[in-house]
């Protein structure tokens, strides 16, 4: 019996490695034929990876890298927290303010990296300033869409039991809106590494930007993939404990159960 | 919001920024902030002009191709993962992991493998578009309702016929909506990938404009291509709220 | 639980809780209630019964305070109603729990909104929750509970903070049917027991017979109080021979024969 509940488990992790030998074989397989002089093999870009965290060049590069991130996520959680709830808790903050981030939101705001490198140059501030554009705008309408998207029925409850204004916004809209606002600063912090490697690679290589550019620059191809290879791995184990946390710490926040 | 018994319509408000904008660009505020009007007219002095049509073409051109390739692609994965269990448990953690994965990263993979060139382009604007698309139709084929399958069966469909007249029905709401947000995406890549190399479209033209400090230019092109994501994405939703007002009635 | 019910026959008119006097409500176009008249009796269980649509939920979030009528006024005790109000608590049909509450936390939430102090409430609570047969889940949270254990956790919030009117919107109707067999004869001992005034929305013909000792039926377009039936021995009957009474058969009858012409 506990062989046979264990089973189903055996299975996906199985198929999970299966599907990783597969995905690292092809990249081996084509490295050996190559498929272009620019394919290092899996192995040659592993080792590669190997050397630079043992000389040290990858953690700086982290530092490089993490620190506009961190910086710029900051700021976005903390103004696009607030200006969502604004905009979902007043109609005519809504009305002013909703259309900016809906246009933000779709538009290709990436374009706007130059402007900022010829206004702010190629130092910090341009980088901090692209992970929050990138950020900012779905932390915002996650959090107005959540404030607005309470359940009349828990305000209304709240009411009826005599909460005044601030107790329904503080003991039940904000609750009720933080899974949302949670998933809202995963998402944003998806756009932030999104925007800090374009600032790198885009305004000034630096940090992991910098191994990548350099290390086509000369050709150091197996370098070059294991820096972008470590980046991405990175950024979704990140977002995987991210998503781990919002699940375990909102269980049972988001499932109907209004009726069985 | 409701001004003395009048709904000001949604987006009305936009035209209070672009007040803002001419009068913060009159002020002389900033060199980087020409007025609202200079780069209309300046929009409208460009948009005759072969560079700024070029850089339209080419990147509607990536644009185009970089979609059809994530539709084409991504639609039958999504199903296939969504009917068969073993692939869709070898491709769904990869398929995760791009979706989240910071594409921008392998952008200088593409420009070594592929040159720096459209193809590059293209192919990021399909990575940037697909992985949404791939999840929403596996999702839209899972979801599928076990009584609407169970019915076809009953009625002795063929296997054929319960795919064209049942599944991919069923299905089309969520592929749709896998190919909004899958689009909105695609427009970010195209741009991000034309910045990164550029030599091409509206990337180049931002070079220039930025290396000449062409303030009033360089909005102008900022303006036409929001205008045109954000257009794209409002057409987009309605359609998707038309489609799902009929699905919603199945 | 086979307990016999017998209640005092109250001598002349009994004492008016709550009343609604000429109620209206429109919601834009839509005429929800119209000059809407009727009392509730103190200590007694007064169901709201009509189809759906005809503007019960309304005109209950209206002597809540939740929603302002039209025109009309709403008095309780023969004070006019402005708002929610410590004298009357409100149970909602699809429970209204906080989903990242515990159960202790959702019973004691009134009492908290109250400016209880903790202890104070918890124990309170405690109690409610004891006597809603829900001894042991204070720390459960609702999505571990049952449709029927969700509902048991609304009424002791209701009950915890004692109001003299308690609301009852359709609080069975998302539970199963036993359950809510269960919860009907618990509401009977619940209005024994405690003197306070129900108004119980329900569009269950059975439910209302069985638990009212009035029953306001609603018709819609535009909502008003069509008959006022008051099942007389009812009350007086054991809980488990109800259903088998003439006069239980007779009022379900005559209930159905007002309303059919409304079902389409
Ligand atoms: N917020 C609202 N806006 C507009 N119409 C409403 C609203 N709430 C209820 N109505 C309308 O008022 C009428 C009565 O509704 P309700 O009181 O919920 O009826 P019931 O509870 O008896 O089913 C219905 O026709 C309903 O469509
Ligand atoms: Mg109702």
């Amino acid at each position: 019996m506990p062989l046979l509940q264990r089973l189903p488990i055996r299975r996906s992790l199985l198929l999970k490695l299966l599907s990783a030998l597969l995905v690292f074989g092809a990249w081996e397989i084509a490295g050996r034929v190559p498929v272009s002089y620019a394919f290092p093999t899996f192995f040659e870009s592993m080792s590669a990876l190997w050397t630079l965290a043992i000389e040290g060049t990858l953690f700086s590069a982290y530092y490089d890298t993490l620190k506009p991130l961190v910086i710029g996520i900051a700021i976005s959680a903390f103004i696009g927290i607030a200006v969502g709830l604004w905009i979902g808790l007043s109609s005519w903050f809504d009305w002013l303010f909703s259309p900016i981030f809906i246009v933000m939101q779709a538009a290709p705001l990436a374009a706007l990296i130059p402007l900022l490198v010829m206004i702010y140059g190629i130092g910090l501030t341009s980088k901090v300033f692209v992970v929050c554009i990138m950020a900012m705008p779905v932390i915002v309408l996650n959090t107005a869409g959540a404030v607005r998207n309470t359940p009349t029925n828990l305000v209304e409850m709240g009411q009826s039991f005599l909460a005044n204004r601030v107790e329904v916004i503080t003991k039940i809209i904000i609750p009720a809106a933080s899974p949302v606002i949670f998933s809202g600063l995963r998402l944003g912090v998806s756009a932030g590494f999104i925007g800090a490697i374009l600032a790198e690679l885009k305004i000034t290589p630096t940090g992991v930007g910098d191994i990548i550019s350099y290390s086509r620059s000369v050709a150091d191809y197996p370098s070059m993939y294991a820096a972008i290879f470590s980046i991405i791995l990175l950024a979704v184990l990140f977002l995987n404990l991210l998503e781990r946390i919002e699940v375990t710490l909102f269980e049972g926040n988001d499932r109907g159960y209004a009726s069985d | 919001m409701v001004v003395f018994g009048y709904r000001l319509p949604g987006m009305s408000s936009l035209l209070i920024w672009a007040l803002v904008w001419e009068l913060v660009g009159r002020s002389d505020m900033s060199f980087f902030v020409p007025p609202l009007s200079e780069v209309v007219t300046t929009l409208f002095s460009i948009i005759g002009t072969a560079a700024f049509q070029k850089a339209l073409y080419e990147t509607a051109y990536a644009f185009v191709a970089g979609v059809f390739f994530a539709v084409v692609i991504g639609v039958p994965t999504g199903i296939l993962m969504g009917k068969n269990r073993l692939i869709d448990e070898l491709l769904l953690p990869w398929v995760n992991i791009f979706l989240s994965a910071p594409l921008t990263a392998l952008v200088p993979v593409l420009m070594v493998l592929f040159g720096f060139g459209m193809k590059s382009i293209i192919i990021t604007t399909t990575l940037f578009a697909i992985w949404i698309i791939i999840l929403n139709a596996r999702v839209g084929v899972m979801q599928i309702n076990r009584s609407l399958v169970e019915m076809a069966r009953s009625f002795g469909a063929t296997p054929w016929d319960a795919f064209t007249k049942v599944y991919f029905w069923a299905a089309l709401p969520e592929i749709l909506g896998g190919v909004r947000i899958g689009v909105i995406r695609a427009v970010k890549g195209v741009i991000i990938g034309q910045l990164l190399i550029s030599i091409v479209g509206f990337g180049a033209l931002f070079e220039l404009y930025s290396n000449n400090f062409l303030m009033a230019h360089f909005w102008a092109v900022l303006l036409v291509l929001f205008a045109l994501a954000f257009t794209l994405s409002e057409v987009l939703a309605w359609m998707e709220r038309r489609l799902s007002y009929y699905s919603s009635k199945r | 639980m086979a307990m016999p019910q017998i209640k005092p026959v109250e001598s002349g008119a009994p004492e008016i809780a709550v009343s609604a006097k000429n109620i209206s409500k429109n919601y834009g176009d839509v005429e929800a209630l119209k000059d809407l008249t009727l009392e509730f009796p103190k200590g007694q269980l007064t169901s709201l019964l009509g189809p759906s649509g005809c503007g019960k939920t309304t005109l209950l979030k209206i002597i809540a305070g939740l929603l302002e009528p039209t025109s009309g006024i709403v008095e309780v005790n023969g004070k006019a109603v402005t708002g929610p109000g410590p004298d009357r608590a409100f149970v909602f049909q699809d429970f209204a729990l906080l989903p990242w509450a515990s159960v202790l936390r959702n019973v004691a939430f009134g009492l908290e909104l109250r400016g209880v102090g903790k202890s104070e409430r918890e124990d309170i609570a405690a109690k409610y929750i004891k006597d809603v047969g829900l001894g042991g889940f204070e720390g459960s949270f609702p999505h571990e509970l049952s449709g029927g254990m969700r509902q048991r956790v609304g009424l002791a919030r209701a009950l915890s903070v004692d109001a003299e009117v308690l609301l009852m919107d359709e609080p069975f109707s998302a539970v199963d049917e036993q359950t809510r067999r269960k919860f009907q004869e618990d509401l009977l001992s619940l209005v024994q027991n405690e003197n306070k005034t129900f108004i119980f929305v329900t569009h269950s013909i059975e439910e209302a017979v069985y638990v009212s000792d009035q029953i306001a039926i609603l018709l819609p377009r535009p909502s008003r109080v069509s008959d006022i039936i008051r099942p007389s021995d009812l009350r007086t009957k054991d809980v488990d021979n109800i259903r088998r009474d003439p006069e239980y058969l007779d009022t379900v009858d005559r209930i159905w024969a007002l309303l059919r012409t409304y079902v389409e």
